[in-house]
């Protein structure tokens, strides 16, 4: 013990070492260089790449249309109704009524159950046709009219399907309900992840379950929510080109796609919407950032914080420190 | 540390004033499994009990019955005067309260845990505001002055704005302890409160407790902790295998049980206490 505590210069100083030698990384350095360099040129030389065009393409009326339309408000409008859906059907599916357990299980074992692009498909020409139009109303009001003779029929608000389901509003409830399913399972870990010490806790005060869950678990469960949501918006901000199946045309893949084989410039279509998709996916992923950072809230460290708390613990004298 | 008596403490009349607590043969049992066999307990305002025994007594579940954590199977507990989770009609017919009539009762009953359970997305003072906010509906600004009073109370008056996960096992107990607090209540129930800590970080939270001791708040706590007990306790219980098996002040209790069952368990923590001093000597020489 007493020899590392001795005192004298031959006692061993600071620590320069010779890193490890890594020859593997510089050879693929080297060769991914080369596939870059190989690549750019192939870009420079081969015109059919066209990218002025392309460029060109991205910039055009109707595909920005079909972008700002069909492709953000589609996801944000999907999105919206399938995380507040998957919330829904995520406390129904953890509720203590058999019943509501059931139901939830039910929706989603259905909307997990089919592709998207067939659910799709049937919103926009399957159910106009079953049903013209639906009457809100008092459940069996039209019957019950008819049996009592009355001219009033308790319907208050009627919507015709056959306008609605080709419309934009009618593909963004198709990818919202089908969301949901999937958000629901997500929103299920989420709750299931939070500590069940924390309901207790809050029930300790005189929470009712309500609040419980809106004021303690739900924001708790957003930390484990928000990454695979982000996931899942990228991928919905994709599964808006099968609004065309509704059939609605003002979308990003079916416009830049009319302008490609209308003008024969079908590679550099294929680019522009690549590109926009590109874009889109990376400013949702920035938001995806911020949104993890504000849930993540008192667990672990932000960056900040833990700079902050490196300067406490030098300026601290060893020994000294903790609480 | 000396010893000071409890009989310093202001407490109101035991014998004429109705009890805040009674709870009747209160029944227990997980999947068939018989935890409670029928408790009796009586706790008059200002009055500190302190449940000893054996883990797997039933202890714990007997604390989180009297606040409806769990649902008793058989016996009744009232709190002040209230059927605690029921509601007896004029048939005397038991009904189940709803969920937030059940709530209500909680209100005035605090409660810490073994684990502290402090809410970790929100700072010291969030989570010493939220339920008076959120349940009782007081102001922001009330409730934010009356929380940072507590902080005090506890010693963390530094610490408002600290998340659960920056501070220490003994400063989240305390920020729980203020958080029960906050809503003002008429009974404090302690979860082996002090189990989970570090032996260092022990003492702050009992200086605590005792303080509220000191101060008139009836308590029912659960602890190992034998020198709190002697102290503290105006009557201790000592609970095995789901049955009270002896009941008392601390000193005929801990001082000279009747029962073998308590003797042993005695026995068991003393040799403990006694192995963790020898353990301090053992250090301190090395």
């Amino acid at each position: 013990m007493s020899e590392t505590q001795g005192g004298g210069s031959d006692r061993p100083g600071v620590i320069h070492a010779r890193p490890v030698p890594h020859p593997g990384r510089w050879v693929a350095l080297v060769a991914i260089l080369v596939l870059v360099a190989m690549m750019i040129s192939s870009f420079m030389t081969n015109e059919r790449w066209n990218f002025p065009k392309a460029l060109e393409i991205m910039q055009q009326a109707p595909v920005i249309e079909g972008l700002l339309k069909g492709t953000i408000a589609g996801t944000l409008g999907g999105m919206a109704i399938g995380v507040v859906g998957g919330v829904l059907i995520a406390v129904l599916r953890l509720s203590q009524n058999p019943i509501l357990r059931f139901v939830s299980f039910a929706y989603t074992w259905f909307f997990r159950g089919i592709p998207r692009l067939v659910l799709l498909a049937m919103i926009g020409s399957g159910v106009g046709y079953l049903y013209r139009r639906v009457d809100f109303g008092v459940p069996f009001g039209q019957q019950f009219a008819q049996w009592l003779g009355l001219s009033q029929d308790f319907t208050f608000f009627t919507l015709n399907v056959n306008q609605f389901s080709s419309t934009l509003l009618a593909g963004i409830v198709g990818l919202g309900l089908s969301e949901a399913a999937y958000m629901a399972e997500i929103a299920r870990a989420g709750i299931l992840s939070v500590d069940k010490g924390q309901a207790e806790a809050a029930q300790a005060l005189g929470m009712n379950r309500g609040i419980t869950l809106r004021r303690i678990v739900l924001p708790q469960a957003m930390r484990v929510i928000v990454p695979p949501t982000g996931n899942e918006t990228i991928a919905m901000v994709k599964d808006t080109s099968l609004l065309s199946a509704i059939p609605v045309i003002t979308e990003l893949f079916y416009q830049t796609s009319a302008i490609g084989s209308r003008t024969l410039l079908i590679m550099p279509a294929f680019v522009a919407v690549t590109a926009w998709y590109l874009i889109v996916g990376s400013v949702l992923m920035v938001g995806q950032f911020y949104l993890e950072r504000y849930f993540g809230r008192g667990f672990g460290m932000t960056r900040r914080q833990a700079r902050k708390a490196q300067a406490k613990r030098v300026a601290r004298p060893a020994g000294m420190g903790g609480a | 540390m000396t010893e000071t008596t409890s009989t310093s403490r202001q407490r109101t009349g035991a014998g004429d004033a109705p009890p805040l607590v009674r709870a009747v043969n209160v029944m227990k049992s997980f999947h068939g499994n018989e935890v409670l066999k029928g408790i009796d307990l009586t706790v008059h305002r200002g009055e500190v009990v302190v449940l000893l025994g054996p883990s797997g007594s039933g202890k714990t579940t007997f604390l989180r019955c009297i606040n409806q954590l769990e649902t008793i199977d058989g016996g009744r507990i009232w709190v002040d005067g209230e059927l605690m989770g029921y509601r007896e009609d004029d048939k005397g017919h038991l009904h189940h309260l709803t969920d937030k009539q059940v709530a209500a009762q909680r209100r005035d009953i605090g409660m810490v845990f073994q684990r502290f359970n402090l809410f970790p997305h929100k700072t010291a003072l969030e989570n010493l505001i939220e339920a008076p906010m959120q349940v009782k509906g007081i102001s922001k600004k009330e409730a934010t002055a009356r929380a940072h009073e507590l902080l005090e109370h506890v010693g963390l008056a530094d610490k408002p704005s600290a998340y659960p996960g920056a501070l220490s096992g003994g400063q989240q107990q305390r920020v729980a302890i203020a958080r029960a607090l906050a809503m003002d209540p008429k009974l404090m129930l302690f979860d082996e409160p002090t189990s989970a800590l570090d032996p260092e970080l022990v003492g702050e939270v009992l200086r605590v407790m005792r303080d509220l001791a000191k101060a008139g708040m009836t308590m029912i706590v659960v602890t190992h902790e034998m020198g709190f007990a002697r102290e503290v306790a105006d009557h201790v219980v000592f609970m095995d295998a789901g049955v009270v098996c002896e009941e008392g002040t601390a000193r005929e209790v801990i001082g000279n049980p009747q029962q073998e069952r308590t003797k042993s368990f005695l026995r068991r923590m003393r040799s403990e206490e006694q192995q963790e001093r020898q353990d301090e000597q053992d250090l301190e020489q090395a």
